[in-house]
Protein backbone atom coordinates (compact mmCIF):
# COMPACT_ATOMS: atom_id res chain seq x y z
CA UNK A 1 0.00 0.00 0.00
CA UNK A 2 3.08 2.30 0.77
CA UNK A 3 3.94 1.47 -2.78
CA UNK A 4 0.52 2.65 -3.92
CA UNK A 5 0.21 6.27 -2.57
CA UNK A 6 3.84 7.06 -3.68
CA UNK A 7 2.56 6.11 -7.15
CA UNK A 8 -0.81 7.37 -7.76
CA UNK A 9 -0.12 10.90 -7.56
CA UNK A 10 1.43 10.32 -11.46
CA UNK A 11 -1.83 8.31 -12.24
CA UNK A 12 -4.60 10.11 -11.18
CA UNK A 13 -5.50 13.83 -10.91
CA UNK A 14 -7.93 13.73 -7.93
CA UNK A 15 -5.06 12.47 -5.40
CA UNK A 16 -3.71 15.29 -4.11
CA UNK A 17 -6.96 15.82 -2.29
CA UNK A 18 -6.68 12.65 -0.69
CA UNK A 19 -2.90 13.08 -0.41
CA UNK A 20 -3.34 16.27 1.62
CA UNK A 21 -6.48 14.59 4.15
CA UNK A 22 -3.74 11.80 3.78
CA UNK A 23 -0.61 13.98 5.26
CA UNK A 24 -3.12 16.27 7.67
CA UNK A 25 -3.91 14.56 11.14
CA UNK A 26 -4.03 11.49 10.13
CA UNK A 27 -0.43 10.23 10.46
CA UNK A 28 -0.53 12.54 13.59
CA UNK A 29 -3.33 10.44 15.11
CA UNK A 30 -1.33 7.12 14.20
CA UNK A 31 2.10 8.44 15.40
CA UNK A 32 0.98 9.52 18.69
CA UNK A 33 -1.17 6.10 18.85
CA UNK A 34 1.23 3.90 18.07
CA UNK A 35 4.00 6.02 20.19
CA UNK A 36 1.34 5.08 23.37
CA UNK A 37 0.89 1.39 22.53
CA UNK A 38 5.10 1.20 21.89
CA UNK A 39 5.19 2.93 25.70
CA UNK A 40 2.82 0.85 27.14
CA UNK A 41 5.02 -2.21 25.59
CA UNK A 42 8.06 -1.28 26.99
CA UNK A 43 7.18 0.48 30.17
CA UNK A 44 7.41 -2.85 32.19
CA UNK A 45 10.74 -3.80 30.32
CA UNK A 46 12.22 0.06 31.33
CA UNK A 47 10.90 -0.98 35.09
CA UNK A 48 13.15 -4.27 35.16
CA UNK A 49 16.25 -2.65 34.16
CA UNK A 50 16.05 0.64 36.51
CA UNK A 51 15.20 -1.78 39.28
CA UNK A 52 17.65 -4.32 38.47
CA UNK A 53 19.77 -1.53 38.95
CA UNK A 54 19.11 -0.80 42.80
CA UNK A 55 19.71 -1.80 45.77
CA UNK A 56 17.09 -4.23 48.53
CA UNK A 57 16.41 -1.08 50.31
CA UNK A 58 16.34 1.79 47.54
CA UNK A 59 13.95 -0.97 45.34
CA UNK A 60 11.48 -0.09 48.52
CA UNK A 61 12.50 3.33 49.47
CA UNK A 62 12.86 5.23 45.68
CA UNK A 63 9.96 5.76 42.90
CA UNK A 64 10.29 2.79 40.70
CA UNK A 65 10.34 4.57 37.15
CA UNK A 66 13.56 6.64 38.69
CA UNK A 67 16.87 5.40 38.90
CA UNK A 68 18.85 5.36 42.30
CA UNK A 69 22.34 4.42 43.25
CA UNK A 70 23.84 1.93 40.67
CA UNK A 71 24.43 -1.16 42.16
CA UNK A 72 24.11 -4.08 39.29
CA UNK A 73 27.24 -5.44 39.78
CA UNK A 74 26.39 -5.93 43.33
CA UNK A 75 23.03 -7.49 42.66
CA UNK A 76 24.52 -9.37 39.54
CA UNK A 77 27.40 -11.02 41.95
CA UNK A 78 24.71 -12.54 44.77
CA UNK A 79 22.22 -13.68 41.86
CA UNK A 80 25.30 -15.67 40.66
CA UNK A 81 26.25 -16.88 44.39
CA UNK A 82 22.97 -17.28 45.50
CA UNK A 83 22.75 -20.83 46.92
CA UNK A 84 25.77 -22.02 45.32
CA UNK A 85 25.10 -21.02 41.65
CA UNK A 86 21.64 -22.25 41.28
CA UNK A 87 20.66 -19.85 38.80
CA UNK A 88 23.72 -20.55 36.12
CA UNK A 89 22.33 -23.92 36.71
CA UNK A 90 18.76 -22.67 35.84
CA UNK A 91 19.87 -20.57 33.16
CA UNK A 92 22.13 -23.77 31.15
CA UNK A 93 18.88 -26.38 32.32
CA UNK A 94 16.48 -23.79 30.13
CA UNK A 95 18.71 -23.43 27.68
CA UNK A 96 19.06 -27.49 27.32
CA UNK A 97 15.53 -27.97 27.33
CA UNK A 98 14.90 -25.75 24.73
CA UNK A 99 18.05 -25.96 23.03
CA UNK A 100 17.99 -29.60 22.65
CA UNK A 101 14.60 -30.40 22.23
CA UNK A 102 13.93 -27.94 19.73
CA UNK A 103 17.02 -29.39 17.66
CA UNK A 104 15.18 -32.82 18.29
CA UNK A 105 11.60 -31.54 17.76
CA UNK A 106 12.31 -29.92 14.56
CA UNK A 107 14.18 -33.30 12.99
CA UNK A 108 11.53 -35.54 13.41
CA UNK A 109 8.93 -32.76 12.51
CA UNK A 110 11.13 -31.86 9.01
CA UNK A 111 11.38 -35.97 8.19
CA UNK A 112 7.15 -36.55 9.23
CA UNK A 113 6.74 -32.93 7.14
CA UNK A 114 8.71 -34.09 3.98
CA UNK A 115 6.93 -37.64 4.33
CA UNK A 116 3.52 -36.14 4.22
CA UNK A 117 4.29 -34.00 1.38
CA UNK A 118 6.21 -35.64 -0.94
CA UNK A 119 5.10 -39.17 -1.06
CA UNK A 120 1.28 -40.73 -1.58
CA UNK A 121 0.96 -43.33 0.83
CA UNK A 122 -2.36 -44.99 2.39
CA UNK A 123 -3.48 -42.99 4.95
CA UNK A 124 -1.89 -40.04 4.76
CA UNK A 125 -4.49 -38.11 4.81
CA UNK A 126 -5.78 -39.69 8.31
CA UNK A 127 -2.17 -39.49 10.25
CA UNK A 128 -2.14 -35.48 8.97
CA UNK A 129 -5.57 -34.77 10.27
CA UNK A 130 -4.68 -36.14 13.67
CA UNK A 131 -0.94 -34.13 13.69
CA UNK A 132 -3.61 -30.95 13.05
CA UNK A 133 -6.01 -32.15 15.85
CA UNK A 134 -2.75 -32.19 17.72
CA UNK A 135 -1.81 -28.72 16.55
CA UNK A 136 -5.39 -27.48 18.80
CA UNK A 137 -3.95 -29.59 21.81
CA UNK A 138 -2.59 -27.05 24.21
CA UNK A 139 0.36 -28.32 26.49
CA UNK A 140 -1.26 -27.21 30.13
CA UNK A 141 -3.87 -29.88 29.26
CA UNK A 142 -1.16 -33.29 28.50
CA UNK A 143 0.89 -31.26 31.46
CA UNK A 144 -0.99 -33.24 34.18
CA UNK A 145 -2.01 -36.70 32.54
CA UNK A 146 1.69 -36.84 31.12
CA UNK A 147 2.37 -36.64 34.97
CA UNK A 148 0.23 -39.22 36.01
CA UNK A 149 1.55 -41.64 33.34
CA UNK A 150 5.39 -40.59 34.44
CA UNK A 151 4.09 -41.31 38.17
CA UNK A 152 3.21 -44.82 36.61
CA UNK A 153 6.58 -45.15 35.86
CA UNK A 154 7.93 -43.64 38.99
CA UNK A 155 10.04 -40.99 35.97
CA UNK A 156 8.86 -37.94 37.58
CA UNK A 157 10.96 -35.33 39.17
CA UNK A 158 13.40 -36.42 35.92
CA UNK A 159 15.22 -34.60 33.32
CA UNK A 160 13.05 -36.82 30.75
CA UNK A 161 10.17 -36.03 32.14
CA UNK A 162 10.14 -32.13 31.09
CA UNK A 163 12.33 -33.10 27.87
CA UNK A 164 10.76 -36.17 26.20
CA UNK A 165 7.45 -34.34 25.70
CA UNK A 166 8.98 -31.33 24.10
CA UNK A 167 10.25 -33.16 21.39
CA UNK A 168 6.77 -33.24 19.65
CA UNK A 169 5.74 -30.25 17.64
CA UNK A 170 3.00 -31.07 15.67
CA UNK A 171 2.44 -27.49 14.40
CA UNK A 172 6.34 -27.71 13.29
CA UNK A 173 5.05 -30.83 11.50
CA UNK A 174 2.28 -29.01 9.89
CA UNK A 175 5.15 -26.43 8.83
CA UNK A 176 7.73 -28.43 7.08
CA UNK A 177 4.43 -29.86 5.00
CA UNK A 178 3.93 -26.13 3.61
CA UNK A 179 7.76 -25.60 3.39
CA UNK A 180 8.66 -29.02 1.51
CA UNK A 181 5.66 -28.95 -0.62
CA UNK A 182 7.00 -25.41 -1.87
CA UNK A 183 10.40 -25.93 -1.76
CA UNK A 184 11.45 -29.67 -2.74
CA UNK A 185 10.63 -30.14 -6.63
CA UNK A 186 9.68 -33.93 -7.55
CA UNK A 187 11.48 -33.85 -10.50
CA UNK A 188 14.72 -33.25 -8.70
CA UNK A 189 13.79 -36.46 -6.24
CA UNK A 190 13.32 -38.21 -9.33
CA UNK A 191 16.25 -37.37 -10.97
CA UNK A 192 18.09 -38.39 -7.98
CA UNK A 193 16.67 -41.82 -7.63
CA UNK A 194 17.12 -42.57 -11.50
CA UNK A 195 21.50 -41.56 -10.46
CA UNK A 196 20.99 -44.30 -7.81
CA UNK A 197 20.42 -42.12 -4.45
CA UNK A 198 18.29 -43.85 -1.26
CA UNK A 199 15.52 -42.15 -0.03
CA UNK A 200 17.04 -41.43 2.89
CA UNK A 201 19.90 -40.04 1.70
CA UNK A 202 17.78 -37.64 -0.85
CA UNK A 203 15.98 -36.60 2.27
CA UNK A 204 19.48 -36.29 4.16
CA UNK A 205 21.57 -34.50 1.62
CA UNK A 206 18.91 -32.81 -1.04
CA UNK A 207 15.30 -32.16 0.76
CA UNK A 208 17.01 -31.04 4.57
CA UNK A 209 19.27 -28.42 2.71
CA UNK A 210 16.49 -27.38 0.37
CA UNK A 211 13.85 -26.84 3.86
CA UNK A 212 16.89 -25.32 5.96
CA UNK A 213 15.91 -21.82 6.05
CA UNK A 214 12.39 -22.98 6.70
CA UNK A 215 13.17 -25.34 9.49
CA UNK A 216 15.09 -22.48 11.05
CA UNK A 217 11.09 -20.98 11.73
CA UNK A 218 10.71 -24.81 13.06
CA UNK A 219 13.23 -24.65 15.68
CA UNK A 220 12.49 -20.86 17.06
CA UNK A 221 8.95 -22.07 17.41
CA UNK A 222 9.69 -24.45 19.34
CA UNK A 223 12.29 -23.32 21.35
CA UNK A 224 9.52 -20.52 22.71
CA UNK A 225 7.44 -22.97 23.56
CA UNK A 226 9.57 -25.25 25.43
CA UNK A 227 10.95 -22.06 26.92
CA UNK A 228 8.10 -20.47 27.92
CA UNK A 229 6.26 -24.02 29.07
CA UNK A 230 5.65 -23.49 32.78
CA UNK A 231 2.96 -25.77 33.95
CA UNK A 232 4.37 -29.31 32.77
CA UNK A 233 8.24 -28.73 35.19
CA UNK A 234 6.14 -27.01 38.12
CA UNK A 235 4.05 -30.83 38.06
CA UNK A 236 6.98 -32.35 37.15
CA UNK A 237 9.80 -31.62 39.24
CA UNK A 238 11.25 -31.32 42.92
CA UNK A 239 14.47 -31.36 42.58
CA UNK A 240 15.73 -27.73 42.39
CA UNK A 241 18.93 -28.46 40.43
CA UNK A 242 16.80 -29.83 37.51
CA UNK A 243 14.69 -26.20 37.09
CA UNK A 244 14.10 -24.73 33.78
CA UNK A 245 14.74 -20.75 34.83
CA UNK A 246 11.34 -19.74 34.70
CA UNK A 247 10.60 -22.07 37.07
CA UNK A 248 13.10 -21.06 39.54
CA UNK A 249 12.41 -17.40 39.49
CA UNK A 250 8.97 -18.78 40.17
CA UNK A 251 10.14 -20.27 43.28
CA UNK A 252 12.15 -17.26 44.40
CA UNK A 253 8.88 -15.04 43.90
CA UNK A 254 7.12 -17.35 46.12
CA UNK A 255 9.14 -16.66 48.96
CA UNK A 256 9.40 -13.38 48.93
CA UNK A 257 7.03 -12.11 51.58
CA UNK A 258 9.35 -14.47 54.04
CA UNK A 259 12.51 -12.95 52.36
CA UNK A 260 11.98 -9.92 51.07
CA UNK A 261 15.68 -9.44 49.79
CA UNK A 262 15.15 -12.37 46.92
CA UNK A 263 12.78 -9.58 45.23
CA UNK A 264 16.41 -8.19 44.26
CA UNK A 265 17.77 -11.79 42.95
CA UNK A 266 14.16 -12.24 41.38
CA UNK A 267 14.07 -9.09 39.71
CA UNK A 268 17.87 -9.18 38.02
CA UNK A 269 16.99 -13.32 37.41
CA UNK A 270 13.93 -11.79 35.06
CA UNK A 271 16.33 -9.22 33.21
CA UNK A 272 19.06 -11.63 33.03
CA UNK A 273 17.28 -14.58 31.64
CA UNK A 274 15.16 -12.08 29.62
CA UNK A 275 17.90 -9.99 27.47
CA UNK A 276 19.83 -12.66 25.29
CA UNK A 277 16.29 -14.55 24.58
CA UNK A 278 14.81 -10.75 23.29
CA UNK A 279 18.09 -9.96 21.04
CA UNK A 280 18.18 -13.70 19.29
CA UNK A 281 14.18 -12.93 18.62
CA UNK A 282 14.61 -9.53 16.80
CA UNK A 283 17.68 -10.56 15.50
CA UNK A 284 15.94 -13.73 13.89
CA UNK A 285 12.44 -11.63 13.36
CA UNK A 286 12.11 -12.71 9.77
CA UNK A 287 12.39 -16.02 10.06
CA UNK A 288 8.93 -15.61 12.56
CA UNK A 289 6.99 -13.69 9.73
CA UNK A 290 7.70 -16.01 6.99
CA UNK A 291 6.68 -18.95 9.46
CA UNK A 292 3.05 -16.92 10.45
CA UNK A 293 2.19 -16.32 6.80
CA UNK A 294 2.59 -19.68 6.44
CA UNK A 295 0.37 -20.44 8.92
CA UNK A 296 -2.05 -17.97 8.66
CA UNK A 297 -2.62 -18.23 4.90
CA UNK A 298 -2.87 -21.79 4.33
CA UNK A 299 -5.73 -21.82 7.64
CA UNK B 1 18.45 -58.73 -15.16
CA UNK B 2 19.70 -56.49 -12.84
CA UNK B 3 18.27 -54.02 -13.80
CA UNK B 4 14.74 -55.25 -13.56
CA UNK B 5 16.08 -56.80 -9.56
CA UNK B 6 17.26 -53.53 -8.98
CA UNK B 7 13.53 -51.87 -9.55
CA UNK B 8 11.93 -54.62 -7.88
CA UNK B 9 13.90 -54.12 -4.82
CA UNK B 10 13.46 -49.80 -4.69
CA UNK B 11 9.55 -50.47 -5.60
CA UNK B 12 9.00 -51.98 -1.58
CA UNK B 13 11.66 -49.89 -0.59
CA UNK B 14 10.14 -46.44 -1.53
CA UNK B 15 6.21 -47.38 -0.43
CA UNK B 16 7.99 -47.93 3.14
CA UNK B 17 10.18 -44.62 2.74
CA UNK B 18 7.04 -42.32 3.72
CA UNK B 19 6.23 -44.88 7.22
CA UNK B 20 9.99 -44.68 8.02
CA UNK B 21 10.03 -40.79 7.66
CA UNK B 22 6.50 -40.63 9.98
CA UNK B 23 7.73 -43.15 12.95
CA UNK B 24 10.37 -40.90 15.12
CA UNK B 25 7.54 -38.46 15.01
CA UNK B 26 4.95 -40.54 15.61
CA UNK B 27 5.93 -42.37 17.75
CA UNK B 28 6.58 -39.48 20.56
CA UNK B 29 3.79 -38.14 19.31
CA UNK B 30 1.39 -41.31 20.19
CA UNK B 31 3.37 -41.62 23.48
CA UNK B 32 3.12 -37.72 24.70
CA UNK B 33 -0.10 -36.14 23.25
CA UNK B 34 -2.59 -39.77 22.66
CA UNK B 35 -1.80 -41.66 25.30
CA UNK B 36 -1.88 -38.91 27.76
CA UNK B 37 -5.31 -37.47 26.63
CA UNK B 38 -6.62 -41.44 26.53
CA UNK B 39 -5.13 -42.36 30.01
CA UNK B 40 -6.63 -39.23 31.54
CA UNK B 41 -10.03 -40.52 30.37
CA UNK B 42 -9.21 -43.71 31.83
CA UNK B 43 -8.22 -42.32 35.08
CA UNK B 44 -11.48 -40.29 35.19
CA UNK B 45 -13.21 -43.16 35.51
CA UNK B 46 -11.57 -44.68 38.97
CA UNK B 47 -11.04 -43.56 41.98
CA UNK B 48 -9.02 -44.34 44.70
CA UNK B 49 -10.19 -46.74 47.66
CA UNK B 50 -8.52 -47.79 51.00
CA UNK B 51 -8.37 -51.06 52.03
CA UNK B 52 -8.88 -52.02 55.57
CA UNK B 53 -9.25 -48.53 57.32
CA UNK B 54 -7.32 -44.97 57.08
CA UNK B 55 -4.04 -46.79 57.45
CA UNK B 56 -4.18 -49.25 54.45
CA UNK B 57 -3.21 -49.64 51.07
CA UNK B 58 -4.82 -47.84 48.51
CA UNK B 59 -5.59 -49.12 44.84
CA UNK B 60 -7.90 -47.73 42.04
CA UNK B 61 -11.03 -48.79 41.44
CA UNK B 62 -13.44 -48.59 38.37
CA UNK B 63 -15.85 -45.99 39.44
CA UNK B 64 -17.92 -45.43 36.20
CA UNK B 65 -18.61 -41.49 36.16
CA UNK B 66 -18.71 -40.79 39.48
CA UNK B 67 -16.07 -38.64 39.35
CA UNK B 68 -17.72 -36.57 36.74
CA UNK B 69 -20.45 -36.57 39.28
CA UNK B 70 -18.07 -34.87 42.34
CA UNK B 71 -16.58 -32.42 39.72
CA UNK B 72 -19.96 -31.33 37.85
CA UNK B 73 -21.61 -31.27 41.37
CA UNK B 74 -19.38 -28.86 42.94
CA UNK B 75 -19.60 -25.17 42.86
CA UNK B 76 -16.28 -24.58 41.71
CA UNK B 77 -16.26 -25.73 38.41
CA UNK B 78 -18.83 -23.48 36.99
CA UNK B 79 -17.42 -20.42 38.74
CA UNK B 80 -14.22 -21.02 37.52
CA UNK B 81 -15.68 -21.76 33.86
CA UNK B 82 -18.03 -18.72 34.09
CA UNK B 83 -14.77 -16.39 35.16
CA UNK B 84 -12.58 -17.88 32.37
CA UNK B 85 -15.99 -17.19 30.33
CA UNK B 86 -16.43 -13.74 31.08
CA UNK B 87 -11.98 -13.13 31.12
CA UNK B 88 -12.70 -14.40 27.09
CA UNK B 89 -15.36 -12.43 26.26
CA UNK B 90 -13.58 -8.74 27.43
CA UNK B 91 -9.84 -9.86 27.07
CA UNK B 92 -9.67 -11.47 23.38
CA UNK B 93 -11.90 -8.80 21.62
CA UNK B 94 -9.83 -5.92 23.47
CA UNK B 95 -6.28 -7.65 21.85
CA UNK B 96 -7.45 -8.59 18.95
CA UNK B 97 -8.58 -5.48 18.23
CA UNK B 98 -5.55 -3.82 19.31
CA UNK B 99 -3.42 -6.28 17.31
CA UNK B 100 -6.01 -5.70 14.22
CA UNK B 101 -5.54 -1.69 14.63
CA UNK B 102 -1.74 -2.15 14.62
CA UNK B 103 -1.46 -4.28 12.01
CA UNK B 104 -3.34 -2.14 9.56
CA UNK B 105 -1.17 0.49 10.92
CA UNK B 106 2.27 -0.55 10.00
CA UNK B 107 0.67 -1.91 6.26
CA UNK B 108 -0.18 1.51 5.24
CA UNK B 109 1.13 4.28 4.20
CA UNK B 110 0.37 6.53 7.24
CA UNK B 111 2.16 5.18 9.78
CA UNK B 112 6.22 6.37 10.02
CA UNK B 113 9.36 4.25 11.81
CA UNK B 114 7.32 1.05 11.10
CA UNK B 115 10.30 -1.27 11.29
CA UNK B 116 10.75 0.14 14.67
CA UNK B 117 7.34 0.07 15.80
CA UNK B 118 7.27 -3.56 14.63
CA UNK B 119 9.92 -4.92 16.93
CA UNK B 120 8.91 -2.94 19.81
CA UNK B 121 5.12 -4.58 19.17
CA UNK B 122 6.88 -7.81 19.70
CA UNK B 123 9.82 -7.62 22.37
CA UNK B 124 6.65 -9.09 25.23
CA UNK B 125 6.13 -12.24 23.00
CA UNK B 126 10.25 -12.74 23.50
CA UNK B 127 9.28 -12.61 27.13
CA UNK B 128 8.24 -15.86 29.08
CA UNK B 129 4.67 -15.66 30.41
CA UNK B 130 6.02 -16.35 34.28
CA UNK B 131 8.60 -13.85 33.80
CA UNK B 132 5.82 -11.18 32.26
CA UNK B 133 3.50 -12.05 35.37
CA UNK B 134 6.82 -12.00 37.74
CA UNK B 135 7.18 -7.73 36.49
CA UNK B 136 3.36 -7.16 36.42
CA UNK B 137 3.40 -8.88 39.72
CA UNK B 138 5.65 -6.18 41.16
CA UNK B 139 3.92 -3.55 39.29
CA UNK B 140 0.66 -4.66 41.24
CA UNK B 141 2.72 -4.68 44.57
CA UNK B 142 1.53 -2.17 46.67
CA UNK B 143 4.83 -2.61 48.36
CA UNK B 144 6.94 -1.58 45.22
CA UNK B 145 4.26 -0.62 42.30
CA UNK B 146 5.18 2.87 40.57
CA UNK B 147 1.71 2.62 38.80
CA UNK B 148 -0.18 2.22 42.32
CA UNK B 149 2.38 5.58 43.61
CA UNK B 150 1.16 7.11 40.38
CA UNK B 151 -2.25 6.45 40.96
CA UNK B 152 -2.04 7.54 44.39
CA UNK B 153 -0.81 10.64 43.34
CA UNK B 154 -3.54 11.51 41.02
CA UNK B 155 -6.02 10.67 44.14
CA UNK B 156 -7.38 6.91 42.99
CA UNK B 157 -7.04 4.45 45.48
CA UNK B 158 -6.50 1.10 43.55
CA UNK B 159 -5.97 -2.11 44.52
CA UNK B 160 -4.93 -3.86 41.87
CA UNK B 161 -4.45 -7.22 43.39
CA UNK B 162 -8.27 -6.51 44.96
CA UNK B 163 -10.90 -9.06 44.00
CA UNK B 164 -13.00 -6.71 41.48
CA UNK B 165 -9.71 -5.61 40.04
CA UNK B 166 -7.66 -8.66 39.90
CA UNK B 167 -9.24 -10.48 36.62
CA UNK B 168 -8.61 -7.15 34.80
CA UNK B 169 -5.00 -7.07 36.47
CA UNK B 170 -4.34 -11.06 34.29
CA UNK B 171 -6.20 -9.78 31.49
CA UNK B 172 -3.89 -6.70 31.06
CA UNK B 173 -0.73 -9.25 31.54
CA UNK B 174 -1.80 -11.72 29.22
CA UNK B 175 -2.71 -8.91 26.26
CA UNK B 176 0.38 -7.17 27.32
CA UNK B 177 2.28 -10.66 26.26
CA UNK B 178 0.25 -11.71 23.29
CA UNK B 179 -0.83 -8.78 21.53
CA UNK B 180 2.43 -8.31 19.26
CA UNK B 181 2.46 -11.96 18.19
CA UNK B 182 -1.32 -11.72 16.92
CA UNK B 183 -0.27 -8.28 15.34
CA UNK B 184 2.48 -10.22 13.80
CA UNK B 185 0.10 -13.58 12.05
CA UNK B 186 -2.12 -10.35 10.89
CA UNK B 187 0.55 -8.59 9.83
CA UNK B 188 2.08 -11.28 7.79
CA UNK B 189 -1.49 -11.95 6.46
CA UNK B 190 -2.04 -8.37 5.27
CA UNK B 191 1.38 -8.46 3.50
CA UNK B 192 -0.04 -11.30 1.55
CA UNK B 193 -2.73 -8.99 0.00
CA UNK B 194 -2.25 -8.57 -3.68
CA UNK B 195 -1.34 -5.13 -3.78
CA UNK B 196 -3.65 -4.67 -6.84
CA UNK B 197 -6.89 -5.58 -5.33
CA UNK B 198 -6.42 -2.16 -2.78
CA UNK B 199 -4.69 -0.03 -5.86
CA UNK B 200 -8.35 -1.05 -7.64
CA UNK B 201 -10.28 -0.31 -4.49
CA UNK B 202 -8.43 3.38 -4.22
CA UNK B 203 -8.82 4.36 -8.05
CA UNK B 204 -12.80 4.07 -7.28
CA UNK B 205 -12.20 6.23 -4.72
CA UNK B 206 -12.54 4.34 -1.73
CA UNK B 207 -10.73 6.29 1.75
CA UNK B 208 -7.75 4.25 3.40
CA UNK B 209 -10.53 3.03 5.70
CA UNK B 210 -12.76 1.66 4.10
CA UNK B 211 -10.08 -0.06 1.83
CA UNK B 212 -9.41 -1.86 4.98
CA UNK B 213 -12.43 -2.42 6.74
CA UNK B 214 -14.46 -3.99 3.16
CA UNK B 215 -11.19 -5.01 1.30
CA UNK B 216 -8.40 -6.03 3.69
CA UNK B 217 -10.66 -7.63 6.62
CA UNK B 218 -12.26 -9.66 4.47
CA UNK B 219 -8.88 -10.96 3.20
CA UNK B 220 -7.59 -11.98 5.78
CA UNK B 221 -10.37 -13.58 7.77
CA UNK B 222 -8.59 -16.93 7.87
CA UNK B 223 -5.81 -15.75 10.11
CA UNK B 224 -8.11 -13.69 12.47
CA UNK B 225 -10.42 -16.48 13.24
CA UNK B 226 -6.81 -18.45 13.65
CA UNK B 227 -6.11 -15.42 16.37
CA UNK B 228 -9.73 -15.93 17.57
CA UNK B 229 -9.46 -20.02 17.90
CA UNK B 230 -6.00 -20.11 19.74
CA UNK B 231 -7.02 -16.94 22.26
CA UNK B 232 -10.24 -18.89 23.12
CA UNK B 233 -8.12 -21.93 24.04
CA UNK B 234 -5.27 -20.07 25.60
CA UNK B 235 -8.23 -18.42 27.54
CA UNK B 236 -9.81 -21.36 28.80
CA UNK B 237 -6.02 -23.21 29.29
CA UNK B 238 -4.94 -19.72 31.56
CA UNK B 239 -2.72 -21.08 34.36
CA UNK B 240 0.31 -19.03 34.18
CA UNK B 241 -0.10 -15.70 34.96
CA UNK B 242 -3.24 -16.40 37.59
CA UNK B 243 -0.58 -18.96 39.23
CA UNK B 244 2.26 -16.14 39.59
CA UNK B 245 -0.11 -13.94 40.86
CA UNK B 246 -1.40 -16.24 43.72
CA UNK B 247 1.66 -15.91 45.60
CA UNK B 248 1.31 -12.13 46.20
CA UNK B 249 -2.83 -11.67 46.45
CA UNK B 250 -5.12 -13.71 48.31
CA UNK B 251 -8.11 -12.85 45.59
CA UNK B 252 -6.93 -16.12 43.38
CA UNK B 253 -8.39 -18.35 45.27
CA UNK B 254 -7.31 -22.22 44.33
CA UNK B 255 -9.82 -23.10 42.11
CA UNK B 256 -9.95 -19.55 40.35
CA UNK B 257 -9.28 -20.85 36.96
CA UNK B 258 -10.14 -24.14 35.53
CA UNK B 259 -6.18 -25.45 35.41
CA UNK B 260 -5.61 -23.91 38.47
CA UNK B 261 -8.47 -26.15 40.43
CA UNK B 262 -6.89 -29.33 38.44
CA UNK B 263 -3.53 -28.37 39.54
CA UNK B 264 -4.44 -28.14 43.49
CA UNK B 265 -6.69 -31.33 42.80
CA UNK B 266 -3.36 -33.19 41.30
CA UNK B 267 -1.40 -31.64 43.94
CA UNK B 268 -4.12 -32.88 46.98
CA UNK B 269 -3.68 -36.56 44.97
CA UNK B 270 -6.93 -36.52 43.91
CA UNK B 271 -5.98 -37.58 41.04
CA UNK B 272 -8.87 -39.06 39.42
CA UNK B 273 -11.00 -35.91 39.91
CA UNK B 274 -8.59 -33.60 38.40
CA UNK B 275 -8.46 -35.85 35.31
CA UNK B 276 -12.34 -35.42 34.88
CA UNK B 277 -11.99 -32.07 35.38
CA UNK B 278 -9.27 -31.90 32.96
CA UNK B 279 -11.81 -33.92 30.69
CA UNK B 280 -14.81 -31.65 31.00
CA UNK B 281 -12.07 -28.74 30.52
CA UNK B 282 -11.02 -30.06 27.17
CA UNK B 283 -14.59 -31.20 25.66
CA UNK B 284 -15.61 -27.44 26.85
CA UNK B 285 -12.89 -25.77 24.53
CA UNK B 286 -13.26 -28.15 21.97
CA UNK B 287 -17.04 -27.15 21.59
CA UNK B 288 -16.76 -23.41 22.25
CA UNK B 289 -13.85 -23.21 19.60
CA UNK B 290 -15.56 -25.35 17.16
CA UNK B 291 -18.58 -23.37 17.74
CA UNK B 292 -16.53 -20.17 16.98
CA UNK B 293 -14.79 -21.57 13.57
CA UNK B 294 -18.48 -22.64 12.52
CA UNK B 295 -20.16 -19.45 13.23
CA UNK B 296 -17.40 -17.49 11.80
CA UNK B 297 -16.65 -19.34 8.68
CA UNK B 298 -20.71 -19.71 8.53
CA UNK B 299 -21.25 -15.98 8.60
CA UNK B 300 -18.98 -15.85 5.73
CA UNK B 301 -20.85 -17.01 2.94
Amino acid sequence: MSLLTRTEGAHHPAAPNRRRRGAGIAPTVAVTFMAAVACYMLLPVYWLFVSSTKSQGDLVATPGFVTAEWNLGDNLSSLFAQQDGIYLRWLLNSLLYAGAGAAVATLLAAAAGYALAKYAFRGREAVFSVVLGGVLVPATALALPLFLMFAELDATNTFWAVFLPSVVSPFGVYLSRVFAAASVPDEVMEAARLDGAGEFRIFRTMALRLMAPALVTVFLFQFVVIWNNFLLPLIMLQDERLYPVTLGLFTWQTQTSRLPELQTLTIVGALVSVVPIVLTFLLLQRHWRAGLAAGAVKS
Amino acid sequence: MTSTTASARSRPRRTLAPYAFLAPFLIPFVLFTLVPVGYAFWQSLHKTARTGGTFGKTRTVFAWLEQYGRVLGEGYLADSLLRVLGFALVQIPVMLLLALVLALLLDSAVARAKRFFRLVYFVPYGIPGVVAALMWAFLYDPRLSPVVDLLRSAGIHADLLGPDVILWSIANVVTWTYTGYNMLIIYAALQAVPADIGEAARMDGASGWTIALRVKIPIIRPALVLTGVFSIIGSFQLFTEPQVLRSISTSVTSTYTPNIAAYSLASGDSYSEAAALSVVLAVVTFVLSSAFLRFTTRSQG
